[in-house]
Order: C-alpha cells, then structure tokens, then sequence
C-alpha cells in the first residue's frame, strides 16, 4: 500500500539530489566515495538538512548528566545530545547517510558536467526486444486470459446490475469480464563496450597520481556503464614492458624503470584485434602518463600505431597527462601536434585532484 | 485496524486499573499499525494527516532506517486530542502492549489534568487534517515549490512563540480616548498672575512628559513582545496565503510547546504509573523478566546523557516519598542532623495526593525548581559537564547541587531557546524590524542566527535587524534583503 508519507518521503529524496548534484565537483575530486560502493548502490554521507533556528551556540553550553565518576572524568568527543529532556525527538548533527544508485550518480554526472549523450556505433541495427508482463488489460489473446480477475469482474458486475444467483448454473462470464495479462516489450539496443585502462608505473607516478587516476576512472566507468548494456574493462601497466593486470594489480603496482609508451599501445592494438572486433564493439582507450617517454623515437612510434591501426580500431583515445613531482613530460604536447583535430583523440592535462572534472569533460565532452 | 478481542480485553482491563488508581483521561482509541505506517505517524508527529512537507520524509527515512537496522524502534506514541489516540505495533508481545497501554493512560491523565495543556486544542487531529487540506489547496494554486519554500521559512521561525502568553489575560486598550492635548494644560488665570499660577518651569516639564508619552505611544510594539509570529502574522506585508501559512505554523507550535515543556515530568508520570499498573495488578508470571528487561531499557542512563523517563520517574517517587514520610517544611529543613534526616518519618501519607498536586501545576522547570533536592542529585549521581575546549572533550565539571539545579532550569527555560523579542517593529523610523536576543550568557550560533534572519526578512520584507552579543560585545547584526551588515551596538538599541 502506498503510505501518504511516500510523497514527503519523495520531495526529501529529491532535495538530496539537488544537494548531490550541487557539491558533485566537490565530491569528483575526493576519493572518498570509491571507498564506500556497494554492488550498484552507492552511499554519499551528507550534513542533514536542517532548517535554521535561533538556538544557543552548543559548543559552551554542556549540560547535566547522570553517572559514575569524578570531576574531570572524560565524556567523550562526540557531542552527547543536550540534556535538555529532549533526548530522542531532537537529532543533533548527524550524518545523513544517502544511497544513490550508479545509475542515478551517472545522470547526475551527465547533468552536472553537461556530458553529451553517447551515440554508440556498431550493431545498432541489431536490437534485442525483452516482454514482461506488467498489468492486466481488458483485452488479448485467450491463452493470456487472468482467470481471477476475470471471475472478479464478473462478479462485480452480477452483484451491481443484480443478476447475481448463488445456485448453479452460475452468473456467466461475458466478453466485457475478461481480463488478460498484457505485457510491455522494450527494445534495447545490444551495444557493448570495452574500456582498456593503461597506466604507466614508471617510477615517476606516485601514489598521488595513481589517486587521481583512480578516481577519474571510476567515473568514466560510471558514465560508460549507464550507456552500455555490457561493459568489459580491461587494464595494462607499462613501464619499458607493457603487461595486462587485474584491477587490484592496476592501481596498486609501483614500479621503476623507464617509459615506453608503444610497449602499451602495441598491447591495446593485440586485445582490441582478438577479442573486440570493431563491428560489435565500442572501444574506449584511456592512457595516463606522467608524459616522460624514452625518446622520441618512439613517440613517432605511437603516433604511428595510432594513426595506422588503432584509432581505426576504437571510439574513443584518451590521453590524460597527470602532472608528477618530476613536471610533466613532453607526450601531451606530441600528441597534440600529430593529431591538431582528430574527433576520436581526447587529450588532456590533469594538474590535481581538482581539475580531474575538467579532464572527464574534456575525455567524455564530445558523446562518442 | 480494529483491536483485537485480545487486546480490546487487554485494553478493558488496564483502563480499570488506571481509573482504581484515580487517574483521570479522555476516552483512548487504540490502533494496532505495522511499522512502517507507525513510523508515518511517527514522522507525522502523532498525527495520520499533515500538510505536505519534505521534512517529514526526512524523519521517516531516519525511522525506517533506525527501524530496519535494529537500531530504534518506535514503542509508544500518544497525541494530546480529545479523544486520545495512541498507537501499537503491530509486532510487539502482548507484554509490551500492556505496558504501552499503561503508558498511554497516565500520559493521557497528563494531557487532560496538566494546567500548561489547558489552553491546547482537543480537537487537534480535525484541525490537522484541516490545515493539511489548506495546504493543499494552496499548492494546486500556487504551485508545489511556491509553498514549500515559504513553509521553509516559516519553520525556521516557528520557535519564536511565547507559550506563557495564552495565560496572560491583558486589560483590552481601551478605546482610544480622543487625542489628548498635545501641550501642558493651562490653569486658567488673570494675565498678570500667569506666571504664578502657571509656572513656566512646570510647564516645560510638563509640556515634555507630554512629548515623551506620545513618542512611548509610538513605538510599536508599545512593549517587547515575544510572540513573534504573531507579531509578523498581524504586522506583516503578506499575501493572504502567506498569512495562512504562517499562522497554521504559529498554531502548531503552540499545540506542540507543552508537550516540550513537560517532557521530563509527561514521561516521568507515564513510566511511574505503567510500572505501578504493570508490578501491582497486571504482569503475569511469565511475563516478569520480559517486562524487567524492557523497562529498564526505558529508564537507562548512559553517561553524559540525561534520560527523561529516569529523572521524571525518580523525581515523582522521591516526592511520593518525601510527603508520605514528611521530609519537607521548615522543621525537617532546619535538621542537620544526618542520622535524624535519613530515618525521618512522620508518617503523613501525603505522597500519593502531592504527586497529583505536582502533576497538575507544573511544568518542567517548576517541577525542577521545586522537587529537586540536594539528596535526590546525591543519590542519583548527577552531575555538570561542559565542553573542554583544550582537550576538545566533554568532562565532568562539577558535582554541586547548586550548578547542577542552575544547569538543568537554564536548559529548560524557554525549552531550551534564546529569548527573542520584537522590540521594534518601526525601527530607525524606517519600518525596519528589530530584535532583541535577551543575552543569558550563551551566546547563539551565528550561522543558524544568520540563515533565520534572512527568513525574517523575506517575512517582513523590510530590513530588519537582531541585537545580540557577539563575543561578550553588543552587535547589530542586519540584512537588508541583500547583503549582511554587521555594526557595534553603543546605545541599547531601541
């Protein structure tokens, strides 16, 4: 039954959304929320609302208890409700702890940093339909014929029109009784996607990069899960070697040893080739870097791989450059030189934390 | 839902009880509710109907959480209305209905006998469901946000009542008298004796006593007043519906502060009769430790915590005790000797007829003012804790009667609010309104004095201005619909 307090309860939820979405920069640059997901659910603690009163500043106030101890005795930290005889109907400040789906955390997202809407390539002829039944309705195929609430029906209308006999043969079901099962059939395009991560862990990426790393990709995870039905995510490090890794493995390798990108970019060009064959698969690549490749050698070496083979290959080519102690490398500037105004080449220059919101932007801005 | 013919028996039998002992109630309707419909009501504040507000959802959500979480569960709930109704969870043991039965008469008893709930509406639930539908309507007319957001700001106002108010009968102005003479009254005299008969000294004293009355008479409101809702409901440039609206706000408030006022003596009553009802006539056999148990989960005190239901049940008994004993008056007060005081017992008999007395007459603070002994605080392990802002904990401060009795009637004065009061309402002759915080020692919490005094001002919708102090020294703080001002305040203001 629905309780007429669904409403308030609605509005409430409505108004944390507002909230989310209005600090949701704020909440990008933390880590914190990675922390705290569940399986699609995600829980964002917010300072409860509370409308504004004149109340006394609390802090000075302390109060009146009862217990054990001596002058001097310890409490506790936590502030203890006001012993003002309201204990329980007065919350103080707690912590409202509110739950957003992934989903609803990617529309918000979408909204907040006016992301585009992804236009997926590949089998977008090809659809899948899924039926499921829904309602009753007062029309369709006999075989979908609700027994009871046919019987109902017809029930209901013998006793109004007052035709209704107990003693057999029965009231008659007529045409206007039945009732049938109906069903809602919705068409989703079968679109799939992969991403493949590639970090570099030369040891110029410190821990802080890598944060920010993990960060910006939790987020385009989130946004890339909310348009694809499937979604693989595949990861590969490199230093002077490229290897591909799990998750775990991904964010928490640190190596040394020098930087060479294509090592990578050869990786991603063999998984792409067996396992995500274009015509079926929207692949997204994103690299970060603190952008200090061996040579230049073989930055000509990436472009060309780039340019030849996998840009052909993929949606979408995103660089992210992550500023490390050691300044940043001269890879952006590269790319940025080979390809002045490719559609499917995103790159971008992530400073710190704050400007990771700026990088999604710029990686996911142009809806591919 | 109906009762039960199990609980309705139930129900029959405690209501006996409840009458032998001579409490006195309005007839109580019971409805058994699961929890998620108990926990609506509960958001509701008692009641099945009020106007659409978020914040009602918000405190069902902390209910179904703290519910679904085994962290809180909702035992007893019981409004002040004519008839009384209350509430049962559907779940609970028979046990525990018993004892929410119990609970309920005697809070009932309180409701209907307490002097401070006199002036309350018994029809509360009708008036409810009527503002609801106000509301409602409102908000077909004027669209959902519209309203919402001026009920926002009225409840940011709603503590700013003065509930001793209903209780004071002040003399009707009466019919303003046809403007009085603007100068001194002359004796009427021969030209030459003028300046004996009319001295000009006592006319230019008197010419300005004049000029003072008149300029009092001006000052609106002629004194301080701290109903400021009512104050901006009759003062206020509103849209009728904005006068609606808050004045459905004022009179909730005022429904709801007793209830406040007497929270520690309103539980303190209803625990000291259901355990009376419950140990003296009801409880079966089997359902002694099950009662134990919960009771005392209701009475618990955890450290730093005052328990309401504890300090109201100890407190009424410890009266019961005093008067039947004849621990009061002069003469035992006059006694030093300890030995003497621990055994003293005239045996009056008195305590059963004081504890009715006290619930009648008082409300928290004077029931703190009056009943709360040395001994009691002793016996009870009372103490005084303030915040320690080096260590940045909570301590134990003091351990003395008389801070611990200045600690509790501080917090319950007022239930606990700063004093704020309309002292002007025509400000710098600008029609710009001014409040006075009356300053107690505790300063207020500047932001939240902030964010009210900006949904003053879209009340008032002329300036307006709050005097307080701010770090010991007298400020005017003012917002002018834009920006916030801040000035140092050298004459009182006003």
């Amino acid at each position: 039954m629905i309780l007429r307090i669904e409403q308030d309860h609605h509005r409430f939820k409505q108004i944390i959304r507002g909230k989310i979405k209005q600090d949701l920069r704020k909440y990008i640059s933390r880590g914190e929320l990675i922390g705290r997901r569940g399986k699609d659910l995600i829980s964002i603690p917010l300072p409860q609302i509370s409308i504004p009163h004149f109340v006394h500043g609390s802090r000075q106030a302390g109060g009146v208890g009862q217990g054990d101890g001596d002058v001097g005795t310890v409490l506790g930290a936590a502030e203890p409700e006001e012993g003002n005889g309201q204990a329980g109907d007065a919350p103080g400040q707690h912590i409202l702890e509110v739950e957003v789906t992934l989903d609803e955390l990617a529309e918000m997202l979408g909204e907040e940093l006016e992301l585009p809407r992804i236009e997926p390539k590949g089998k977008k002829n090809i659809v899948t339909e899924r039926s499921r039944y829904i309602g009753i309705a007062p029309t369709g195929p006999e075989s979908l014929r609700h027994f009871r609430r046919t019987y109902k029906e017809m029930l209901k209308r013998s006793l109004a029109s007052g035709t209704y006999r107990r003693a057999l043969p029965g009231p008659f079901i007529i045409r206007e009784d039945k009732r049938y099962r109906s069903w809602r059939t919705t068409v989703l395009p079968e679109t799939t996607a992969a991403i493949l991560y590639m970090m570099d862990v030369s040891g110029s990426m410190g821990e802080e990069q890598k944060e920010i790393v993990r960060i910006e990709s939790f987020w385009i995870d989130t946004w890339l899960r909310h348009h694809y039905k499937g979604l693989e995510i595949r990861y590969i490090i490199h230093d002077a070697e490229a290897r591909e890794v799990d998750q775990e493995t991904f964010y928490h390798t640190r190596e040394s040893g020098g930087t060479v990108i294509s090592s990578a970019y050869r990786l991603a060009l063999d998984i792409t080739r067996t396992d995500y064959p274009t015509q079926e698969w929207n692949v997204y690549c994103f690299h970060f870097s603190d952008g200090d490749n061996w040579s230049q050698g073989d930055t000509q070496e990436c472009v060309r791989l780039l340019r030849e083979d996998l840009l052909a290959r993929i949606n979408l080519f995103c660089y992210g450059q992550v500023e490390s102690p050691y300044g940043t490398g001269q890879f952006l500037l590269d790319l940025k030189e080979a390809f002045p105004d490719e559609d499917t080449v995103a790159l971008s220059k992530i400073e710190s934390k704050e400007s990771i919101h700026q990088s999604i932007q710029e990686f996911l801005g142009r809806g591919r | 839902m109906s009762l039960s013919p199990s609980l309705a028996a139930l129900q029959r039998a405690i209501e006996g009880h409840a009458r032998a002992y001579g409490l006195d109630f309005f007839p109580v309707v019971f409805e058994v509710l699961d929890y998620r419909k108990l926990n609506q009501v509960a958001a509701y504040g008692g009641f099945p109907t009020r106007y659409p507000h978020w914040r009602f959802g918000m405190d069902f959500e902390q209910l179904q959480k703290g519910y679904t979480f085994g962290l809180q569960r909702i035992y007893e709930m019981v409004i002040n209305n004519d008839p009384c109704y209350a509430y049962l969870l559907e779940c609970n043991a028979d046990v525990d209905q018993k004892v929410v039965m119990a609970h309920v008469y005697a809070h009932c008893d309180f409701f209907k006998n307490n002097v401070w709930f006199s002036k309350t509406n018994r029809k509360m639930m009708d008036e409810m469901a009527n503002h609801a539908t106000r509301v409602r309507r409102y908000m077909d007319r004027y669209g959902v946000d519209k309203i919402e957001n001026f009920i926002d700001t009225c409840l940011s106002l709603e503590n700013l009542i003065d509930p001793h108010s209903l209780f004071i009968v002040r003399e009707r102005p009466k019919a303003e008298k046809e403007e009085s003479p603007r100068t001194a009254r002359r004796l009427k005299s021969k030209e030459y004796m003028q300046d004996y008969i009319n001295p000009p000294d006592v006319l230019a004293l008197e010419e300005k006593r004049i000029l003072e009355e008149s300029e009092r008479r001006k000052s609106f409101p002629a004194e301080p007043t701290r109903d400021v809702l009512k104050f901006l409901v009759e003062y206020s440039p509103l849209e009728n519906w904005q006068r609606d609206i808050l004045s459905i706000i004022r009179e909730e408030a005022y429904y709801f502060a007793p209830q406040a006022q007497s929270k520690i003596m309103n539980e303190g009553w209803a625990t000291y009769w259901h355990s009376k009802i419950m140990t003296e006539r009801c409880l079966t056999d089997a359902e002694v430790v099950d009662y134990a148990d919960h009771h005392s989960g209701t009475v618990a005190t955890h450290a730093g915590r005052l328990n309401p239901y504890k300090l109201g049940v100890e407190l009424f008994r410890d009266i019961e005790e005093r008067w039947d004993k004849g621990r009061f008056g002069k003469e035992f007060d006059e006694c030093e000797d300890l030995h003497e005081r621990t055994r003293w017992d005239k045996k009056l008999g008195q305590g059963r007829e004081k504890i009715f007395e006290v619930r009648r007459f008082c409300n928290d603070v004077t029931f703190i003012d009056n009943y709360l002994t040395e001994e009691f605080c002793r016996r009870n392990k009372m103490f005084v804790y303030e915040f320690n802002s080096k260590t940045g904990l909570y301590q134990i401060s003091s351990r003395s009667f008389r801070e611990i009795k200045l600690k509790l009637l501080f917090q319950l004065t007022n239930r606990g609010l700063p004093f704020i009061e309309v002292a002007d309402g025509n400000y710098r002759n600008k029609g710009e309104l001014l409040l006075r915080h009356r300053y107690e020692g505790v300063p207020l919490r500047m932001d939240y004095a902030r964010d009210t005094l900006r949904n003053v001002q879209r009340v008032w919708q002329r300036p307006v201005n709050l005097s307080t102090l701010v770090d010991e020294k007298p400020r005017l703080i003012s917002y002018t619909g834009e920006t916030f001002e801040e000035a140092d305040l050298h004459e009182p203001a006003a």
